[in-house]
């Protein structure tokens, strides 16, 4: 089964700021084309005067008290950064 | 008395208090023992047996000293490799997560460590929690210790397959579709995923937020009392952890004596339910009514649109979870990158796996302008159905009886269509979206050998009914206390 037509991968995947080979275009396009007529099926489904569900127990509100506590320290924070530099995270230029 | 990487937490906590043995022996035996069959069952990420070794230590200093903390003091648990233990490492199973070393203990981890538990290794996984086999871990892929040829569930398989093969004395894991139940079914543990928010998610590797939540793998539903204990309750750093009232699940398991109404969902065994794990299910339903309990059918009629729904929902929730993996402030960074726009593009291309690929591009999909409504409303709304049936059918019954997965464990590479793998969650799925407490327990063997198990749904933040219920089952039957061949 192939995607849909309107199923645009190059799109998609500069979306989600994934660079994908043309084989994984082109896998993903079949697989997926065979997971979203599945997904088809949900058409079916009388949905007219349901609510939507995002939480099956929404909590609204939460707040905690606005007391500072300690957090990170600088090391424990940039523990795991790829590069950094004097006590920040370093990338490449970001403006020319 | 069988050897002690065997026994049950309840067991080692009298075992430990009379004396009999110490943390350090015990975990000396877990660590031993995982060196021998490590090799053929490939359950952990990485462990650390000098850390596990000074953690008992200071457990039998604090029994010596009569301070000691409880039922899981110096209880070596395993943890899937999603939870966050300070200091060590944090993979998810992913290269793009290959050198993270975790700044701070999940949730979860504080509060086994508040009780004295030893702290014990990180489980392999499929990538992110995103499969059902653990074929999809980049490290390596985990054996079920019933038969190596076979997979041991996923996604949390190290975490089932380690308690399997005596390899920890519990664990926990991570269920979002069913990762912890389908694993405890194929592996012959017993797997609890609690009612959505009972447990913190903080420190948890989020996949899809309003499904994800942990829980314990244990030999009996008597362990998995014990550790809920010790996880549960209200945490402010996870703004979805509800406020409820935390009873004593051990003792509810004496205190509540049934007869309980048992509803079977005749959608749960239907087409694709292997016969073998049918009859033992069968099995399961007549225990219960000869101890006096009414089986009532029930129907959820949305059951059938339970796969589509989750892996609309799912999905969406991972693309944006995922976002976070960018290259910049942890994880990984392409070293071809030579501007910003190529350390997002390359280093997610070469630090996630083929599964999550799919799963972020098929979620960015559904939540793209112009296609919200038919696929993400739409899903969320068929949500509230399937939730509703639930509910419905607890108007007339206690608790819910189904099989947990529709076969027993298949074998590795037999499932490389994505969509086949999806439909192994079918019976599963339901309770995540509906955000109800589920558990697996080890209901019999095939006739080849491989392990089956029955799936027991309770209502909403009534695990200790739930767990009373599927109690009056195991420790009649003990299945969970038969160990592999290895």
């Amino acid at each position: 089964m192939s995607a849909p037509a309107d199923f645009n991968i190059d799109h998609i995947a500069n979306l989600a700021r994934i660079a994908l080979t043309p084989k994984e275009k082109a896998t993903f396009s079949a697989q997926l084309g065979d997971v979203l007529a599945n997904i088809e099926k949900l058409k079916e489904v009388d949905v007219s005067n349901v609510e939507p569900t995002a939480h099956a127990f929404p909590v609204k509100n939460v707040w905690q008290a606005d007391v500072a506590k300690p957090g990170l320290s600088v090391e424990d924070a940039l523990r795991n950064a790829p590069a950094k530099r004097d006590n920040m995270v370093s990338v490449p230029k970001v403006v020319e | 008395m069988s050897a002690l990487h065997f026994q049950t937490i309840a067991e080692l906590a009298d075992a430990l208090a009379a004396g009999t043995t110490t943390s350090v022996e015990l975990t000396q035996a877990v660590i031993d023992r995982t060196r021998a069959v490590e090799d053929q069952v490939k359950a952990f990420n990485s462990y650390d047996a000098d850390d596990a070794l000074a953690q008992a230590r200071a457990s039998d200093a604090r029994r010596a000293a009569g301070r000691a903390l409880g039922p899981l003091d110096g209880i070596p648990i395993g943890m899937k490799d999603v939870l966050a233990v300070k200091d060590q490492p944090l993979t998810a199973s992913s290269k793009m997560l290959a050198n993270f070393v975790s700044p701070y203990d999940a949730h979860v981890t504080e509060q086994l460590r508040k009780v004295g538990a030893v702290i014990w290794g990180r489980l392999n996984l499929d990538e992110f929690a995103m499969g059902s086999s653990t074929e999809n871990s980049a490290v390596h892929t985990t054996r079920n210790p019933y038969d190596l040829e076979r997979v041991p569930g996923g996604s949390s398989g190290g975490s089932a397959a380690a308690v399997a093969a005596g390899e920890a004395i519990a664990t926990l894991g991570s269920d979002t579709g069913g990762s912890i139940r389908q694993p405890a079914a194929l592996c012959n543990v017993v797997g609890l995923k609690p009612t959505y928010g009972l447990v913190s998610r903080y420190g948890l590797i989020a996949f899809a937020s309003s499904l994800d939540q942990v829980g314990p793998f244990t030999r009996t539903v008597e362990d998995a009392a014990i550790v809920l204990q010790a996880i549960a309750g209200h945490d402010e750093r996870d703004s979805t952890s509800f406020k409820t009232d935390i009873p004593d699940y051990r003792a509810a398991l004496q205190e509540k004596k049934g007869p309980w109404r048992i509803g079977i969902p005749k959608e749960y065994f239907g087409e694709g339910l292997d016969p073998e794990v049918a009859a033992a299910v069968q099995k399961a339903i007549d225990y219960y009514k000869s101890i006096g309990c009414e089986i009532k059918e029930v129907s959820l009629p949305h059951t059938e649109y339970g796969v589509a729904v989750y892996y609309i929902i799912a999905t969406a929730e991972c693309s944006s979870n995922l976002a976070r993996y960018d290259g910049v402030r942890y994880g990984h960074r392409s070293p071809d990158a030579k501007d910003i726009s190529e350390v997002y593009f390359k280093s997610r291309a070469e630090g996630f796996g083929p599964e999550v690929k799919r799963r972020i591009v098929l979620g960015t999909y559904v939540l793209s302008s112009g296609y919200y409504d038919a696929y993400y409303l739409r899903a969320q709304k068929v949500r509230t159905l399937i939730r509703n049936d639930f509910l419905k059918a607890y108007e007339e019954v206690d608790a819910i009886l189904t099989p947990t997965s529709p076969t027993p464990a298949f074998k590795r590479g037999a499932k490389a269509d994505p969509l086949a793998m999806y439909l192994c969650d079918v019976y599963t799925i339901g309770v995540n979206l509906a955000g109800l407490p589920g558990i697996s327990v080890p209901c019999g063997f095939t006739e080849g050998g491989l392990p089956i198990g029955l799936q027991l749904i309770g209502q909403p933040f009534k695990e200790a009914d739930l767990l009373a219920v599927a109690n009056a089952y195991d420790s009649a039957h003990n299945w969970g206390k038969q160990t592999p061949k290895l």
